[in-house]
């Protein structure tokens, strides 16, 4: 779907425009710097990887001890991220993963930043988790929230969860491809936000679409047997595929800004090729 | 060509990262199976509605339908065994296997209606694969079918899908937060007063209301983890299987590529059985430069050829990228024949499309 790509050409769009930016990326995969040929890969600290664009690989259990830190005085908190009944403790209760992920993204956002010495940031691209994971990470404050009804836990859970759901402060970027299931689980996940966060969608970015180079006049005379020809006939059918599939999400949305980004013929997305889908964001963002 | 690597194979696991045409390869798979004679099972994950719609799975029964092989008539398919298929709805499976494990109504109710149990079986990440194994392992036991193919559900992670059965009755059990429940359990007569300093901080930070609701949760369960445990062998048992088979299905690009090759080592470390790659997606073209020339006299067209030259040079690269992707999957999985889809033109979700995924897997 090219998620990840998307993700930092948004935060380029943004660091460009003067913003202190972060591309905040929560299953550890480092696709993003990867993307932007910065080194060392396997980092969990806030680097600069662009000018003005900064990167964060988010890992829970780093955040588990930043938040404990951050709560308590410093020998309890020794004593709690070393106990490893707590460790079972994090790593056994479901979602617990996605609640300190999402909590370290708000952390992220704030402009008196916790992490001691960090400097605030003006905004925060996360990239999130393919769809059904999605939305479950972004739930995650208000289902702890609800669970503990009281304590540290409920009253920052609610903190988060208003920050998440405010449209004035969170906007949702769907990315999608323009093919048959993409396009289903886009229009799933625009019912599944406005149900379960009251959020609806900022604007899709469609990536990946394929525009025909022939007129229908021209794909109407390739004849012949060749492989180009074939290639050709090929690329002119997949292309007819692709603006179908994008007008039936188009009327799904009904409204809803949608952007398209094309297919790169390149073997992997490098600096280059990010610079260009930045710069068609750049347009419309 | 996959036909000899499913010969005798009980279950078919598909697996790989999102995006890939894991669904799609899926169904294929289970229709060719059964074309040549067997009863099979096919138990998907959210496939596309068109897919769905063509193999008649309106219903979400969470039990497998008979495809109607009317469905398959005039596409070339003769279907001599049964396609069965379901669409696999997590949170009423999960409920159903409370409901067997539970001794009896009253603590099966106490279960359902707990507000933690309806919030974890639903919305947390990772119930999707617990309920997907679970299924697999009910339909395996009840020994309906000749083979059951599934299609895992989208993980970026490959291990949430292998570590699912472990992590999930690790909390279910709950034993380290029983421990913590019980300040006068063995634990604090082991431990000493440290656990009553981590109880109380644990209070502190959490609230304590989660801790007594989770308390009751853990009293609730309580007859039901010798359940678990018991299913958990079961399941690692069937995973191991010498009948059980996975398949790691991947596209040529870099992402999906590096997963594949992280979960089949994955499935080394494991001691699970490998069935092969399929690679999906690729494209269907050669990397030789065109002839222009020739081009222009084969379609009488100099600039229609220039057009065409151009997007030749691009899905070349496409296609260099894909072959040196091919290199790389075949020197680390130690398959060294893949099975290779190539990229059709069109989508595939209706019963055509699954036929040219079919000839490819089974041409």
């Amino acid at each position: 779907m090219g998620k990840s790509t998307v993700a930092a050409a948004v935060g380029l769009v943004a660091a460009r425009r003067g913003l202190r930016t972060i591309v905040a990326e929560v299953a550890a995969r480092d696709d993003v710097t990867r993307a932007l040929e910065a080194q060392e890969p396997g980092r969990y600290d806030e680097r600069e990887i662009a000018p003005g664009l900064h990167h964060i690989s988010i890992d829970p259990e780093g955040a588990l001890e930043e938040y404990l830190r951050d709560q308590l005085p410093a020998p309890l908190a020794e004593m709690l991220a070393q106990s490893r009944m707590f460790t079972v403790f994090a790593a056994a209760t479901p979602g617990m993963r996605e609640l300190l992920s999402i909590g370290k993204v708000w952390e992220l956002a704030q402009a008196a930043r916790r992490t001691p010495g960090a400097e605030p940031y003006d905004l925060v691209v996360l990239d999130a988790p393919a769809t059904g994971h999605g939305v479950a990470i972004l739930e995650a404050p208000r289902t702890f929230a609800g669970a503990a009804r009281v304590g540290s836990v409920a009253r920052q859970g609610h903190t988060i969860h208003a920050m998440l759901a405010d449209p004035a402060r969170t906007g949702v970027i769907a990315v999608a491809s323009p093919e048959e299931m993409p396009v289903n689980e886009t229009l799933a996940l625009r019912g599944a936000l406005r149900d379960r966060m009251g959020l609806d969608f900022a604007r899709v970015v469609v990536n990946g679409i394929e525009h025909s180079r022939f007129s229908a006049a021209e794909a109407g005379a390739l004849h012949g047997d060749s492989e180009p020809v074939r290639a050709a006939r090929w690329h002119h059918a997949r292309a007819g595929a692709h603006h179908n599939q994008l007008n039936r999400l188009r009327r799904g949305l009904n409204g809803v800004p949608c952007t398209t980004l094309p297919r790169l013929h390149v073997a992997e997305v490098d600096a280059g090729g990010l610079d260009e889908l930045a710069g068609r964001l750049e347009r419309v963002l | 060509m996959i036909a000899q690597r499913l010969e005798g194979k009980r279950v078919v696991i598909c697996a790989g990262s999102g995006g890939v045409g894991k669904t799609t390869t899926s169904a294929a798979l289970a229709m060719g199976l059964a074309a040549q004679g067997r009863k099979v099972a096919v138990v998907t994950i959210d496939p596309a509605k068109r897919l769905a719609d063509s193999l008649g799975l309106e219903d979400l029964g969470n039990e497998p339908r008979l495809v109607d092989p009317e469905r398959f008539a005039g596409h070339g398919i003769e279907m001599q065994g049964e396609l069965w298929a379901m669409m696999l709805d997590a949170k009423r499976t999960f409920d159903e296997l409370i409901g067997r494990l539970a001794p009896d109504e009253g603590s099966r109710d106490e279960v359902l209606a707990n507000r933690i149990y309806q919030e974890l079986s639903s919305a947390v990440a990772g119930s999707q694969e617990f309920t997907a194994i679970a299924k697999l392992y009910e339909l395996d036991r009840e020994g309906g079918f000749d083979a059951i193919v599934l299609d895992t559900p989208p993980s970026r992670n490959a291990l949430d899908f292998l570590d699912a059965p472990d992590r999930l009755t690790g909390f279910f059990e709950g034993r380290a937060l029983r421990v913590l429940l019980a300040p006068t359990g063995l634990a604090a007569r082991v431990v000493g007063r440290g656990t009553g300093v981590v109880f109380s901080v644990l209070k502190r930070v959490t609230g304590v209301d989660l801790l007594q609701d989770l308390s009751v949760f853990f009293r609730s369960l309580g007859g039901l983890i010798d359940g678990f445990k018991e299913r958990t062998k079961g399941v690692k048992k069937l995973l191991a299987d010498p009948a059980t088979t996975f398949l790691v299905i991947t596209s040529p690009e870099r992402e999906p590529v590096e997963e594949a090759i992280f979960f089949r080592n994955k499935l080394r470390e494991a001691g699970m059985p490998f069935g092969g790659l399929i690679v999906n997606r690729v494209q269907p073209f050669g990397t030789e430069p065109a002839d222009e020339g020739a081009l222009a006299r084969e379609l009488g067209d100099t600039k229609l050829a220039a057009k065409v030259v151009k997007t030749w040079d691009e899905a070349r690269v496409l296609a260099g990228r894909d072959q040196a992707s091919l290199k790389r999957l075949k020197a680390e999985t130690g398959d060294s024949k893949p099975v290779l889809i190539p990229l059709l033109e069109g989508d595939v979700h209706d019963v055509d499309g699954l036929v040219a995924v079919h000839a490819h897997l089974f041409g």
